[in-house]
């Protein structure tokens, strides 16, 4: 909404500068930018000072002005009675467009003899510059208005840029913002004149109007003017259509926007001669009807939408657009004046379904007042019998099934003072409320009864009033507090401190967090992991977003790709998100997966040597250093799924539950991802199974008094025995404290098919001090287990 | 026999002094105080002395002994520092060369951030809870006073997700406010938490917009909860994050599931409220929405408003350390460029 500075101010007195309005607006909610609102014609006019007034030498009610213009003085005529010596007005030297005083039309300025005095150009009023209708005297400027410069620059009319809040629809309104800004600023609100002379015929012997569907239409007013004139708007008009945005048309037209301006209360005006049987119905659209609209498309309309119909076909969309058949064209003389109140929900639907939203629908889907019909009618007409001449009927049409009464709150100072935590008084809360134009009548000094006035359809509790009390006051005025309620019981989500930990963890371990869109492709999703259950969203950014992911692998890998044009080192990445797994027409199965990918060199690039690629290896090592950190002893079962790299995939299982996977993508995943040819590693572990299984740390294993040995065992084994079954067979014998596999070698001086394996042994006891014997029986023990259950022999 | 000793004294000691390193030291040792050494060898033919002169010849050959001996000592030491400071001086280093790297990871900075503001509300009795990103419509809209063909559901561009069947309508949350609702329906009062979360926007992206982003949405609910204190609470909160010396304010704006509502805003801290490209020439910057529990919500979820008042607040992480950094494309955050998460 854009409100001309110069309009508000014909309706409320304004002592402050349009910054500090605009500010005051924005802090009591409704935003405001300032702009400037372009002129089109201001050519050749600046700002000019009187320097000497005399008597004209052949007229009493004219003077002789010597007006200094920066460039230059000059003489002129001036026949307005306001000016003063040193007074800075508006300048327009000879060849200016200005609007005539008298005719309202442009005009542009001719030097000329007034009364045998040559006059070489004017001191302008308000309607010559087209700013508004007054034409009373020259518009004198403040003093401080610099000498000399075009009055473009000096006056160009600070508009008010409003966002308005949509519970407000009253401020999609010129009196709305006037009524704001009067409460605001402790002053008094003008209302426009709206009064005629009606001197037609009675209105319902001319029309008639039934509402067939009152569900839609609370009420329907509507005036007759014949014998009018069409043409275009003055140039006040105009003007002040153009800076709120507008496109002025022609009279009729623009007439019915600038009191939807002025107002907020949308009309329509409907060339009468084309209203079939002078009548109109208010009904829903029947089956197969169309309209051709304004805009010149045809409308295939829906039996939910409402329209204007004449005796037998639609003539109007109510409350979205016209018709073009009953449009005001230029050889119209009778025009009906629709002023009505129609469903908000109602037209929302119709306007987005016809995707035709305009500041009509915008008004009504907000939900204004049935009661701002005839105020706005009566202005509209007003300004049509001035402006296009013709004869108003006597009365107006006005139909009105949805009457209310005007709501009533009792509010309590008590709760005002409590929800806001501020000392005010009944008086101040009186105040305020009645600058708003509530009427307030106090019962008891405890209560007061608050009447909601028409236009505030935004209010109807005790809160409600609560904000205005609020906003009008300042939220400065509220103290500063801390919260002195009890405490709640807290109960800690250990899933939140896990997760958590788990972020350390993989920060400790070098990996950088990332994280990715929840949304991606099917593609994608089937090609790194599944899209079965994918979750599927109905309006798609793109088909790149038109998926929840059921994986965090598109996400790990596409950023992998991203980064790897920039990166010489290795990339390690995690991500813990969440994945959705669809349940039918139930909310997804949303789980939490902390993913990993670990490609190219280990380590950063170093002077200390290269230390090989990254494989399998390098999740598995993060895994495992997580996982024992987080006390969790978990096993690692070879095989998993397709979309991994066959024989180097494992199942991370802790007891019977399955926590998640590692493994190196299949080259193909690889490739349409993009990736370097090279391996890539990737982990996923499910947070909430992982949690399930991580314990408590219970106690601690006290430490050995007694002295450890350290020894050293070679086998020779078959390639195939997997390296978890010999170390289950060496952590298995007494005595054995630790055990690492430190060496692994095949190739040279190992047979064909076997591999060197090499055991670095701790042996302890807790109870003594372990003799030469001991340590000789429990390594030949080691060495029979490993023989009898994995066929290994002793090398060396 | 003495003037033997005085000469085999003078040899030694001369000798001692000319050498300079412990392979010749040992030498040394081995040629005077060996089992076969010259001193030996003077200290095993006493036995053919007279017992006279076996005393004196003795007491000098020990006296030479231990003068050896100290001397012995004295030069091992001096030796073995020369040797330390020899090696030290041979094995220096160019200490810029850089170290051996070790591999410590990032957080993300959305993770920093939130961390950061869960931090700050938890050391003020809010506990951190999360609800689920695909939401019924019931529970992002229609429970918070925005029912369907609402104006205000223009204020959040929405994700829709297929309804299956006769299913009710589900969409990806456009705001962390549902929370309010769940936590009301589970607890009754006093309430007090933050919810941390994704969101998503059904907008296009482009430097100031993201489709998906972070929220983190808080609730008090109890009696006698005023808006003074979420002006106490929001203003603990701006000074914690932000500074010490920053000043908040609140102005009217509209949420239709608080009444009042407000929006906050803190003093530029790059123009200290001079005005500036970052605060649009305001001197302010809006950081979030707050406002009073409506008594509508209360209702719906079974808490009395006359007896129960409550606030709720909402804000955009990512917000705060665009503002922080001056970071000037929020699209940065999720596309996860290492050259950018490296910075933080
Ligand atoms: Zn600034």
């Amino acid at each position: 909404m854009k409100v001309p500075f110069s309009w508000l101010r014909e309706y409320v007195s304004v002592s402050l500068s349009a910054s500090e309005i605009a500010q005051r607006l924005t802090m009591a909610g409704v935003e405001a930018n300032l702009t400037k609102a372009t002129r089109q014609s201001w050519d050749k006019i600046t700002v000019g000072q009187i320097m000497a007034l005399e008597p004209h030498p052949n007229a009493d009610r004219l003077q002789l002005a010597t007006i200094d213009f920066g460039q230059g003085q000059s003489k002129v005529v001036c026949g307005a009675t306001n000016v003063r010596i040193g007074d800075k007005v508006p300048f327009a030297q000879v060849g200016a467009e200005l609007v005539d005083g008298h005719s309202g039309k442009p005009v542009r300025l001719k030097p000329a003899k007034i009364r045998g005095v040559a006059s070489e150009g004017m001191a302008c009023s308000e309607k010559e510059l087209g700013i508004s209708e007054s034409h009373e005297g020259v518009l004198v400027l403040p003093a401080d208005a610099p000498l000399g410069i075009p009055l473009a620059d000096y006056l160009a009319d600070a508009v008010l840029d409003l966002e308005v809040t949509p519970n407000r629809p009253d401020c999609l309104s010129i009196l709305g913002v006037a009524r704001e800004v009067a409460a605001l600023t402790k002053q008094e609100m003008r209302l426009p004149s709206s009064s005629y002379e009606e001197a037609g015929p009675e209105i319902q012997k001319r029309v008639s109007v039934e509402i067939a569907d009152p569900d839609l239409c609370r009420r329907y007013c509507a005036s007759l003017t014949e014998g009018i004139k069409i043409g275009p708007s003055p140039a006040w008009m105009q003007q002040r259509l153009t800076a709120s945005g507008m496109r002025p048309i022609n009279n009729i037209v623009d007439i019915t926007n600038y009191v939807m301006l002025e107002y907020g209360q949308p009309l329509h005006a409907f060339d009468f001669r084309k209203i079939g049987g002078a009548r109109i119905v208010v009904r829903r659209a029947r089956a197969g009807e169309k309209l051709t609209s304004l805009d010149g498309v045809d409308r295939e309309l829906r039996p939910d939408m409402l329209v204007i119909a004449d005796q037998s076909i639609p003539v109007a969309i109510a409350g979205v657009m016209g018709g073009a058949d009953s449009e005001v064209t230029e050889v119209t003389t009778s025009v009906l004046l629709e002023s009505a109140n129609f469903n908000q929900v109602s037209i929302r639907r119709t306007s987005s379904g016809l995707k035709m939203r305009s500041e009509a629908s915008m008004r009504f889907e907000r939900g204004i007042s049935p009661e701002l019909t005839v105020p706005a009618l009566w202005r509209a007409t007003q300004l049509m019998l001035e402006i296009a001449g013709g004869t108003a009927s006597k009365g107006m049409a006005d139909v009105y099934p949805g009457k209310k009464e005007a709501k009533v709150i009792r509010l309590r100072t008590a709760y005002v003072m409590q929800l806001l935590g501020l000392e005010v008084s009944q008086e101040q809360i009186i105040d305020v409320l009645v600058s708003l134009g509530f009427q307030c009548v106090p019962a008891g000094s405890e209560n007061t009864a608050v009447t909601i006035p028409y236009w505030r359809t935004d209010v109807s509790e005790p809160a409600d009033l609560s904000e205005e009390v609020a906003r009008i006051l300042g939220y400065a005025a509220i103290p500063t507090t801390t919260l002195s309620s009890e405490l709640p019981r807290q109960q800690v989500d250990t899933r939140l401190s896990f997760r958590e930990q788990l972020r350390d963890l993989m920060v400790a371990a070098g990996f950088q967090e990332i994280i990715t869109y929840s949304l991606t492709s099917q593609h994608k999703l089937t090609k790194a992991a599944s899209a079965e259950n994918a979750v599927h969203v109905a309006n798609p950014l793109s088909t790149e977003l038109e998926y929840l992911r059921t994986s965090l692998r598109p996400g790990l890998l596409t950023t992998l790709a991203a980064n790897q044009k920039y990166e010489e080192g290795g990339i390690r990445l995690f991500e813990i998100g969440r994945v959705f797994l669809g349940r039918g027409s139930d909310l997804p199965d949303e789980r939490e997966i902390l993913g990993g990918v670990v490609s190219g060199p280990r380590g950063e690039l170093s002077w200390f040597g290269e230390k090989g690629q990254s494989d399998f290896f390098d999740a598995k090592g993060a895994v495992e250093s997580v996982l024992s950190r987080l006390g969790i002893e978990a096993e690692y079962e070879a095989g998993g799924e397709d979309k991994l790299r066959s024989g180097r995939v494992a199942r991370v299982v802790v007891g019977q539950t399955t926590v998640g996977i590692i493994g190196e993508i299949h080259p193909r995943v690889a490739e349409s991802f993009d990736l370097l040819p090279q391996s890539v590693a990737l982990f996923e572990l499910d947070i909430e199974n992982l949690l399930s299984v991580a314990k408590e740390k219970q106690g601690y294993h006290p430490l050995s008094r007694f002295p450890r040995s350290v020894r050293d065992i070679a086998v020779l084994v078959d390639v195939q025995v997997p390296a978890k079954k010999m170390l289950g067979v060496v952590r298995s014998v007494p005595l054995v404290s630790q055990v690492s596999l430190f060496d692994l070698y095949s190739g040279r001086q190992v047979p064909v098919g076997k591999k060197s394996v090499a055991f670095r042994i701790a042996y302890q006891s807790d109870s003594h001090t372990l003799t030469e014997e001991e340590l000789e029986t429990t390594e030949n023990e080691i060495l029979d287990r490993l023989a009898k259950d994995v066929g290994a022999a002793r090398r060396g | 026999m003495l003037k033997e000793l005085e000469e085999l004294k003078t040899k030694a000691v001369s000798e001692l002094d000319g050498i300079d390193n412990l392979g010749d030291l040992e030498k040394w040792r081995v040629r005077y105080l060996g089992r076969k050494g010259s001193l030996t060898t003077v200290l095993r033919g006493l036995g053919t002395l007279s017992v006279e002169e076996r005393r004196t010849v003795g007491a000098v050959a020990n006296e030479l002994k231990a003068t050896l001996e100290s001397g012995l000592q004295q030069k091992q030491e001096a030796l073995k520092t020369q040797n330390l400071v020899d090696t030290i001086e041979q094995t220096r280093i160019d200490v810029t060369l850089p170290g051996y790297p070790v591999s410590i990871g990032r957080l993300h900075p959305t993770t920093r951030t939130l961390r950061e503001v869960c931090s700050v509300f938890s050391s003020m009795g809010f506990q951190v809870v999360e609800g689920p990103e695909v939401e019924w419509d019931y529970y992002n809209f229609e429970a918070l006073n925005i029912p369907q063909d609402h104006p205000a559901r223009d204020m959040w561009a929405t994700f829709w997700v297929d309804t299956e069947g006769a299913g009710r309508s589900r969409l990806l949350r456009t705001h962390t406010s549902p929370m309010q609702i769940r936590l009301m329906e589970k607890t009754r009062p006093p309430v007090r938490a933050v919810v941390p979360g994704k969101v998503y926007r059904y907008e296009a992206t482009d430097a100031t917009h993201e489709f998906m982003f972070y929220q983190v949405e808080g609730l008090a609910v109890d009696k006698g909860i005023t808006m003074g204190d979420l002006k106490g609470t929001l203003f603990e909160f701006a000074r914690r994050l932000f500074g010490a010396e920053r000043k908040a304010r609140f102005r009217c704006d509209y949420f239709p599931f608080v009444e009042p509502g407000v929006e906050m805003a803190i003093d530029c801290f790059v123009c200290q409220g001079a005005g500036c490209r970052l605060c649009s020439n305001t001197g302010w910057i809006e950081i979030l929405g707050a406002g009073m529990v409506h008594p509508d919500v209360l209702r719906r979820v079974d808490y009395d408003p006359d007896v129960y008042t409550g606030f709720a607040f909402g804000m955009g992480v990512e917000r705060i350390p665009l503002l922080k950094y001056g970071i000037d494309d929020i699209r940065l955050f999720y596309s996860n460029d290492l050259r950018f998460l490296k910075q933080f």
